[in-house]
Formats: structure tokens, sequence, C-alpha cells
């Protein structure tokens, strides 16, 4: 818990909650708190930057604008959601933290996400890794036909690209066919051994979506629009994000 | 064998989706793979259970004390089962998990749910090992002439 007691400095409209209020529905209930604590005692944030979930939302509310929108503690709660499962009244503090990030600009945001968020709109497979299409359809070409070869129970297992009307659509997260392609294959079994009726896309493939962590909505919207378009393309009834 | 196994219900899986009967799902499955008896929930679990602290983008902040401040509740919370491996079926959670393992030198083990249901059946082999701990590394290996 932090110690230090917030300074007040005088009357002053909200203006950034209310401004959050007006997106989240019910206005996320930010005017209902009852100052409990219930979040604050359950958050595995609390204590860091010299914050917590409550002095978080009491600073919104005081209008201390300037203190919550420069804290980087809204890059350390991790939108979990327990606080709100916890919280009597519901109060969506994870919406609040969400629209700081946003508030944030673009180049003063962490730049592990905001490049991430970047890189994966550059690209119709949405990897934040960069990969493109031939790349990622190389590895798992190669690496099944290796694992065909060494393990012949698994001579008939596909990892499909591209298979048109597939039940499952799935999606990869960047890092095993970049770093540890190894690691595709135990799914590639399971899914062959109960008969699953699955594929990937080259297009749409990466599981990763890092424009939602910096609240990019434009970006976020475009990634997921070019996800399911592939998924609509292929006409698979269910799309899968292991992610 | 004895082994303890226990698993993080990931928030965006649970709790920010499918809620409790995802979690009974998960156990569903886990159970039968490793045996009722080895399996051991931390607390507090399902819907109630605490982030890993790698959720958010936080793995990607560039802020890793802080996260790592956050990811010893995680860390404590998997001591207290006194389990060998920690199942993580959501990526995000495995590298985090993984992670403060490491840094906080805890003895488990960080799994991926698909590499144990593959040893379950025996078609694990011997380059999808990565994440095992000594105990099963050699267990029912699958085409070992295969290790690369
Ligand atoms: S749990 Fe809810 S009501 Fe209690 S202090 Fe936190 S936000 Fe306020
Ligand atoms: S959403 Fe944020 S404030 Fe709420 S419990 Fe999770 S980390 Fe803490």
């Amino acid at each position: 818990m932090s110690s230090e007691t917030i300074k007040f400095k005088g009357l002053k409209q909200s203006i950034f909650k209310d401004k959050v209020m007006e997106i989240l529905p019910d206005g996320g209930n930010l005017n209902l708190c009852l100052t409990c604590g219930a979040c604050s005692s359950g958050c595995p944030a609390t204590g860091l930057a010299d914050m917590d979930p409550r002095k978080f939302l009491r600073m919104a509310s005081l209008g201390m604008d300037e203190e919550i929108l420069n804290s980087e503690w809204a890059w350390m709660c991790t939108m979990c959601t327990r606080c709100v499962y916890l919280c009597p009244m519901k109060i969506d503090i994870p919406g609040l933290v969400f629209n700081v990030r946003r508030s944030w600009p673009k180049d003063k945001q962490p730049k592990g996400i905001r490049g991430s968020c970047e890189v994966a709109q550059k690209n119709d497979t949405c990897s934040a890794m960069g990969t493109p299409e031939e790349d990622f359809q190389f590895v798992v070409e190669d690496v099944l036909e290796e694992y065909q070869e060494a393990q012949p129970e698994f001579r008939k297992m596909q990892a499909p690209l591209n298979k048109e009307g597939a039940m499952y659509f799935l999606n990869q997260n960047s890092r095993e066919p970049v770093t540890e392609p190894d690691e595709m294959v135990p799914l590639w079994k399971i899914l062959h051994s109960v008969g699953a009726d699955w594929t990937y896309g080259t297009k749409g493939w990466a599981a990763e979506n890092y424009c939602l962590f910096c609240a990019d909505l434009e970006g976020w919207e475009h990634i997921v629009r070019v996800k399911a378009k592939a998924v609509d393309d292929l006409g698979c009834k269910y799309w899968l994000n292991t992610e | 064998m004895k082994i303890k196994f226990t698993v993080q219900d990931p928030c965006q899986l649970v709790r920010k989706s499918f809620g409790d009967p995802v979690a009974e799902d998960l156990r569903y499955t886990v159970k039968a793979v490793v045996g009722e008896e080895n399996f051991i929930d931390m607390q507090p679990n399902r819907s109630n259970n605490y982030c890993c602290g790698g959720g958010g983008g936080f793995l990607q902040s560039g802020l890793p004390d802080a996260r790592r401040g956050y990811g010893k509740f995680k860390f404590d919370q998997i001591i207290k089962t006194g389990a060998t491996y920690c199942i993580t079926p959501c990526h995000n959670c495995h590298a985090q998990v993984h992670d403060i393992g490491e840094h906080y030198e805890g003895k488990y083990e960080t799994l991926h749910l698909w590499t144990l249901i593959c040893l379950s059946m025996g078609i694990l082999g011997p380059n999808e090992r990565e994440y095992l701990g000594e105990d099963l590394k050699e267990v029912l290996v699958f085409h070992p002439e295969s290790a690369m």
C-alpha cells in the first residue's frame, strides 16, 4: 500500500474521468466508489510506482489528470479485471486505465508494445514480429515434412495452409514459427489424433494483437478485420485463437 | 512418479471470457492427463485467480522490475502449492510464469498444455521437450532416435 498522502489542489472539474465515463458502458460506474479498498488489497500492481487501483481512481475523481496521465502505473496494471470482479460496485478501473493508455502520445508509449502494434499493421499476416506469408509457409511445411519422416505414425499428419471450407481457422503466436518451431508440433498432433478439420491461413495467421495493449483502437480494429477477413475468405466456420 | 501439477487460469480465457465453466473444463483435461491425485490448485483460483503479470503487454513494456514485482504474487502462489509443474494454457502466461520462476529461482517448470497432452498419449518426441524438467525429459520418448 502506498503511504504518501494525496495533495488535493482545490476544486477542479474532473475532465479526464468525465470523458472516460462517456465512453464506458454505464460510465464504468466510476462515480460509485465506496473507497472500501477491496480492489487494492487484491491487486498485484498495488504498490508499484507508489500507486494502487483505489488511489488511481480517487485521483481521477479529484481531477488530478496530470498525475494519472503521467504515471507509468497505467502500464503496470495488466487490465486483468480482478478488481472489477471483487468490487461491490463493479467499477471498471481497467477501463479507466485503458483510456489513460490511449491518451499517451504514441511516441511516449512503451516501445515494445507500440512497435509491435505498428509492425503488425504493415503485413497481412498481422505478425508482430513482421514475419511475412512466405516465411510462415516455409517453416510450417518444412517442420511438417521433417516430422512426417521422423515419426512415421504421423506420416499422414497435415498442417494445412489456406484450406478452403475447413471447420477451424487456427491462429498461431509468432514466437513458435520464428523462434521455437518444434513447439507447433504437439498441437498439430493433437488435432490430427482427434481428426479435426482445421487450417492455418497465410494471411492473418498471427495470434497476437499489441494494438489492444497501447489502446490504439484504429490499429486494433485493422488487425481484427484483416484476420476476420482471412477466416471468411476461406469460408471457415470457427476462428480459434490460442493466444 | 508422484509429480505434482498446478494450473494457471489465464485471465483472458477465464475471468474475461468464459468464466468458471471453462476453468472446470481445464481441470477436467489436466486431471485426465496427470491423474486427479497429482493435481493441486493454487489459491485463489478460477475466476478469482491473480493475473500472472505478463498480461496487458507488461512483458513488452520495458518495465521488467515492476513486472517481476507484480509476478511475485504468482510466484508465491505457485510455490505454496509445492507443485513441480505449472501448466500455462496461455502463451503470455507461459512466458511470464517461466521468467519469474527463473528470476526468483523457484523449483518448478512451466508447461504448455499441448506438451502434457502429447506426453500422456505417448506421442511426444525428443525435440518437443524444451519445457519438461529432468524428471520427465526421458519419460515415454516417442522416436528417441530422431533427437536433434
Ligand atoms: S473495490 Fe470498488 S468500491 Fe471498493 S475501493 Fe475499489 S473501486 Fe471503490
Ligand atoms: S485490472 Fe489492474 S487494477 Fe484491477 S486488479 Fe488487475 S492489475 Fe489491479
